[in-house]
């Protein structure tokens, strides 16, 4: 399994966060993975992103010239990433704040109301990340969903409970957020 | 409490594991890539009773560095291409008066003030002296988060050997970038060996001990070089390197730090195609791996180096093999990562 994802969106929509708790998950059941940021001169309210690659074997490259899957969390990301979906690859789109549909048509594009999602499970969009990583699970299954939740639970430790439950229904919303009628294309 | 993975950036491996390994005394001043490094160390140094210093500038720091060392204790810095280039001045005193310490780049794309963006440029400025006269650092590559965590203590451990600075390269990726990596909190003390030389009181002795670089007879300079080129020559049996897949390839390609991560990718890629390519990693660069080079190069069609860089590490490689091999080169500059495909078209270019 050698598995390269780009996840893209606005500084604060915690797009570093997903990536690193898809890292963390991996590295509860084992598999290597690496995660890199984008810390480049990027500009305030621009895009930030970050890569993720998951191998059960050991990892070369921590970057790719085309991506298994892209996550957009926003529109900039969008443009700026839908190139780099591998044909036959997976996008996903939040489709709460990104008005657009993609121009690609060899992909399997997934639009998800990731910030509706997150505000009507948790009361607020924050978590709207962790609405598309459930996402995301539910149509790559390159790990299993408890390793997510456990790195959920890892990553929120010293906020409390009730955000990392906040967290975890987030992550399960996510999970149904797509079902078979809405995967618009190819 | 026992080492453990923990999913962790390149540069806070790199600070935990200069604790590890010992270190007494960081001095430094900030420059990005490599920010992650002081920001562990300004508080986990304290914390243990050791010493943190962000110092006023580059120039500081590395003489503050020559100062501990010259004291004894375990002493280093950790800056980015620009601010290295700073220190070499420094460097070069402290090689000279054979003093034990790490200097940590975390190279950025250059010349000048360049980019913050990874590179690999600075190989000539590390491996070939950097600073003014006749002398080298032990120069360590890292080329992932664990090594990022484990060379600190190497690099102290074989400086104190060899009294010469060490110096580890590793690049804007390898200091961004997470991975599982085993890495402890309270390691033990490592065993640190005695060091009568140390300007640290007298201590009953009758001499008084002086650190000095400074040997104004002619004869005087030349013997004392000539006594540093026989500790670079008694160095290489510390020569480190790696190989994935080398035994049955017709292609070797060589690559260090993170071009070697790009070139293992590019090699497997090259393998589905059918082209037979391996890699050999040095890990050393000082001293550099040209006997093993050279060894595992005798069966191969051709050598393909590849660095972020406009060529550096491919003249020792040409060097190493003597004419015998033919060498292609491929890089990037200025913070532009290639892509293993990229890589493998050069395989697949050099196999044809």
């Amino acid at each position: 399994m050698l598995e390269e994802t780009i996840l893209a969106g606005f500084g604060g929509q915690g797009v570093l966060m997903m990536g690193k708790l898809l890292a963390q998950a991996a590295m509860e059941e084992g598999t290597s993975a690496t995660w890199l940021p984008s810390y480049g001169p990027e500009m305030r309210g621009g895009t930030a992103n970050c890569i993720v690659v998951l191998s059960d074997d050991e990892i070369g490259s921590p970057v790719s010239e085309k991506y298994d899957t892209v996550v957009a969390m926003n529109q900039p990301s969008l443009q700026k990433f839908e190139s780099k979906v591998r044909p036959g690859g997976t996008l996903l789109i939040n489709k709460s704040i990104v008005p657009i549909k993609t121009s690609r048509n060899d992909v399997n594009t997934y639009y998800v109301e990731a910030n509706d999602i997150a505000e009507s499970e948790c009361g607020t969009n924050r978590s709207a990340n962790v609405v598309m990583l459930g996402a995301l699970q539910s149509v790559r299954q390159k790990l299993k969903p408890d390793s997510i939740e456990k790195a959920i639970a890892h990553a929120f430790e010293s906020k409390g409970q009730n955000v990392i439950d906040a967290n975890l229904k987030a992550f399960a919303a996510g999970m149904n957020a797509i079902d078979a009628r809405e995967t618009a294309t190819p | 409490m026992p080492a453990k993975m923990q999913l962790t950036k390149g540069n806070e491996a790199l600070a935990m594991g200069a604790i590890a390994g010992g270190c007494d005394c960081f001095f430094g001043y900030p420059i990005t890539p490599q920010n992650e490094v002081p920001e562990v160390l300004s508080y986990e140094l304290p914390k243990r009773g050791r010493v943190f210093v962000q110092a006023e500038s580059e120039v500081a720091s590395i003489n503050m560095v020559y100062g501990a060392a010259a004291a004894g204790k375990r002493a280093m810095t950790s800056s980015s291409s620009p601010g290295v280039s700073l220190m070499m001045e420094g460097l070069s005193y402290i090689a000279c008066a054979e003093l034990p310490c790490l200097i940590v780049n975390v190279m950025r794309g250059g010349p000048g003030l360049g980019s913050i963006t990874p590179s690999q440029g600075d190989y000539f400025q590390a491996c070939k002296g950097g600073g003014h006269g006749d002398y080298h650092s032990i120069v360590l590559a890292p080329w992932n988060v664990q090594e990022m965590y484990e060379f600190p203590a190497l690099a102290f451990e074989l400086a104190d050997r060899y009294r010469c600075p060490a110096m580890l390269l590793a690049d804007g990726v390898l200091g961004a970038m997470m991975e599982p990596a085993e890495i402890s909190d309270d390691a033990p003390p490592p065993n640190v060996p005695e060091k009568p030389w140390a300007t640290n009181g007298r201590n009953g002795r009758a001499h008084k001990n002086v650190v000095n670089s400074l040997v104004i007879d002619p004869y005087g300079l030349r013997d004392h070089n000539l006594k540093l080129q026989a500790k670079y020559k008694a160095m290489e049996c510390e020569t480190r390197w790696d190989t994935r897949d080398v035994d049955d390839a017709e292609i070797l390609v060589v690559a260090y730090g993170i071009s070697a991560r790009l070139a293992l990718s590019g090699c497997k890629l090259a393998r589905k195609q059918g082209i037979k390519a391996g890699l050999l990693r040095p890990i050393t660069l000082f001293p550099f791996p040209s006997k093993q080079i050279a060894e595992c190069a005798t069966n191969k069609k051709r050598i393909l180096v590849v660095e972020l860089s406009a060529g550096q590490m491919v003249e020792d490689v040409r060097l190493a093999v003597n004419g015998k091999v033919p060498v292609d080169f491929y890089g990037e500059m200025g913070g532009v990562i290639p892509s293993p495909a990229e890589v493998c078209e050069k395989i697949v270019e050099a196999a044809r």
